[in-house]
């Protein structure tokens, strides 16, 4: 995990802000009249949403937005393992890795994302930069327990939780993100 | 989501299952209202805050997040007319291995929570209340966001609610990935906008300091639901459903290696785990029999098959009497769990057969405590991430001989020396699980 991310080659995201995530984050900001700070949270959760990642200019600029230093967005960032700091693929495939979907199979089934999407298996499993696979589509990583152990082994697809998956069903679920 | 619109099974008494469970039942505001949704909550404008809590702390109901505590005691750590500003925080940041009850109730009925939460705020004088619920149940967020707006359209939410002069707002605030989260201050420090540490005690309940420094009463999704239930049923009748002490029904997930896996809910006490696993559960998987059982939540301690407990009973005079219990008559409430030396904490039963290999599961609970640990305190940061290294290493047949005595005795001093619970949460696996098999340790470590 690197605590300080590479400055990206593209343009600052901080310059490409739309009206609409404007809104989004005045909005959510209402949500906390005692303390703005605690909106750090969810404008991180927005700004990952349009962006992908969070650049240096986003930590600069939500902080500055809620009258915080850079240091008190970036340590959210570094700490959640939610949060990335680069590119992953556009989907993203978040497999559960703890005991009840490793008795169902959980291992199989991410090692069978990984080849479905052409990700080397050996790739490393968890952190802030997933491996992703050569078209930039898909990025596979293990998470802990995604809180659906009765229909093990269970992912998270972009926001679709998919159940009782076998290896051999990943192609398809795969397919579905065209 | 996959659905279980299985009937009930007899065992079971779906209560706060019941609107999630049915077929043809829809999640918005119109259909919660129709099957009498609301209702508990004008009642409840009309009580004296006071006899809401007692209605609490008469129906006996444990906090169903997995510490137990008394929920009517911790809301009586409140002091309405104290001056401060007081805020609820509802915990739905769901993540013990093992555990999957929330997400149903967050998708199927997200009113009944908003209305437990709302009484809760009546009797708490709260105006201001938070939902958290952790990232990886992203349609959830978006459900219960619609739903706080359809109630503030219709005038449960907001200023003067049902026309009584009380105010209370609701916002959801979504968690990112941290199972450090689901530990009461850690996850106010999270909703402060912090990295989420859990705070040093005392203060032990976030009731003296808890939200903006202020008294805050952190419960979990399932538990607020019973709250409104409570008032529907009346606190007497829900008590009795429960053991003495452990009212109502509980939620137990069961997974792993049974025929039927699901979130059951059953009265506390209701059923025997040889009844959950071979009646509820339709028994072991074809061809296999019951190895061990870790009964509630990854972080109780596991239990072995075949074990007999000593446990104090009441005999037939009256007299407290040492009686001996084998492990499938094992009552599932709280106090005969705790009699068996392990608990039934957020009511996450996993079950392994005699195919599993008992260091691998440890080895795999290893690696989760060393992910989500959060590193404030030394003896659980550097601790657990040697407990995972050793248990990784005797995995791949690299052990040392000394390996299980070292494991027993960095856990033992992880256990007791931590600002928070899940010093114990990670150590007791190693510790249960090194007493319970300790030949496949030893057979592992040469």
């Amino acid at each position: 995990m690197s605590t300080h991310a590479a400055p990206s080659a593209g343009p600052r995201q901080a310059d490409q802000i739309p009206a609409d995530l404007l809104a989004k984050i005045d909005e959510a900001v209402t949500h906390y009249p005692v303390s703005k700070r605690s909106a750090s949270l969810p404008l991180l959760h927005l700004w990952q949403n349009h962006f992908g990642f969070v650049d240096e200019s986003g930590v600069e600029w939500i902080a500055k937005r809620l009258d915080l230093e850079s240091i008190n967005i970036l340590e959210l960032v570094t700490f959640y393992p939610w949060f990335r700091q680069q590119k992953a693929g556009r989907v993203s495939v978040r497999v559960c890795r703890t005991l009840s979907c490793a008795l169902a199979g959980g291992y199989e089934v991410r090692e069978a994302f990984c080849k479905a999407a052409g990700i080397d298996p050996k790739a490393p499993t968890h952190g802030h930069t997933p491996p992703v696979s050569p078209d930039g589509k898909f990025s596979v990583e293990f998470v802990e327990c995604l809180a659906s152990c009765g229909s093990a082994p269970v992912a998270l697809v972009n926001d679709d939780l998919h159940e009782d998956i076998t290896p051999e069903g990943t192609t398809s679920i795969l397919g579905k993100y065209n | 989501m996959k659905s279980l619109l299985l009937p009930p099974h007899p065992k079971e008494r779906r209560i706060v299952f019941k609107n999630a469970w049915t077929q043809g039942y829809t999640p918005d505001i119109d259909c919660y209202v129709k099957n009498g949704g609301y209702e508990q909550l004008k009642k409840a404008l009309k009580m004296k805050p006071e006899e809401i809590i007692e209605e609490i702390k008469k129906a006996n109901l444990r906090g169903r997040g997995g510490a137990g505590f008394p929920c009517g005691v911790k809301w009586g750590f409140i002091r309405r007319d104290d001056g401060k500003p007081h805020y609820i925080t509802c915990n739905g940041d769901e993540s013990e291995p093992g555990t999957f009850k929330d997400r149903y109730i967050l998708h199927n009925d997200p009113h009944q929570l908003i209305e437990g939460m709302l009484i809760a705020a009546y009797a708490l004088n709260v105006n201001l209340a938070y939902i958290y619920i952790r990232c990886e149940f992203p349609k959830a967020a978006g459900i219960v966001t619609q739903a706080l707006k359809e109630a503030r359209e219709k005038g449960f939410l907001g200023k003067n609610i049902c026309g009584s002069g009380f105010d209370v707002d609701m916002h959801v605030h979504q968690g990112a990935g941290a199972y450090i989260c689901g530990e009461e201050t850690s996850l106010i420090e999270s909703l402060e906008g912090k990295r989420p540490y859990p705070r040093i005690k005392p203060p032990y309940f976030p009731a003296v300091l808890g939200l903006y420094m202020s008294p805050t009463i952190v419960n979990n999704v399932e538990t607020f639901c019973h709250v409104k239930q409570i008032l529907a049923i009346g606190s007497d009748e829900y008590a009795k459903m429960g053991t003495p002490g452990d009212g109502g029904t509980r939620v137990m997930c069961v997974s792993g290696d049974v025929v039927r896996p699901g979130p059951y809910e059953i009265p506390a006490g209701g059923v025997t785990l040889g009844e959950l696993i071979n009646d509820v559960c339709g028994g072991m998987k074809p061809g296999r029999k019951l190895k061990a059982v870790i009964p509630g939540g990854s972080s109780s301690k596991i239990l072995r098959a075949g074990e007999v407990f000593k446990i104090k009973v009441k005999g037939d005079d009256g007299q407290m009497i040492d009686k001996e219990v084998p492990l499938l008559d094992l009552v599932m409430d709280a106090s005969s769990l705790a009699a068996a030396g392990t608990m039934v904490g957020s009511g996450g039963v996993i079950v392994m057969d005699d195919s599993r290999d008992m260091l691998w599961a440890l080895n795999n609970l290893n690696e989760f405590y060393a992910h989500e640990s959060c590193g404030q305190c030394t003896p659980c940061r550097e601790g657990v991430l040697w407990i995972d290294k050793m248990t990784t290493r005797m995995v791949n047949g690299e052990g040392l001989v000394e390996d299980p005595v070292t494991l027993k005795s960095v856990a033992d001093n992880i256990a007791g020396r931590t600002v928070c619970a899940f010093g114990e949460a990670a150590s007791w696996p190693v510790q249960s699980f090194l007493q319970k098999f300790p030949e496949e340790f030893e057979v592992a470590a040469k």
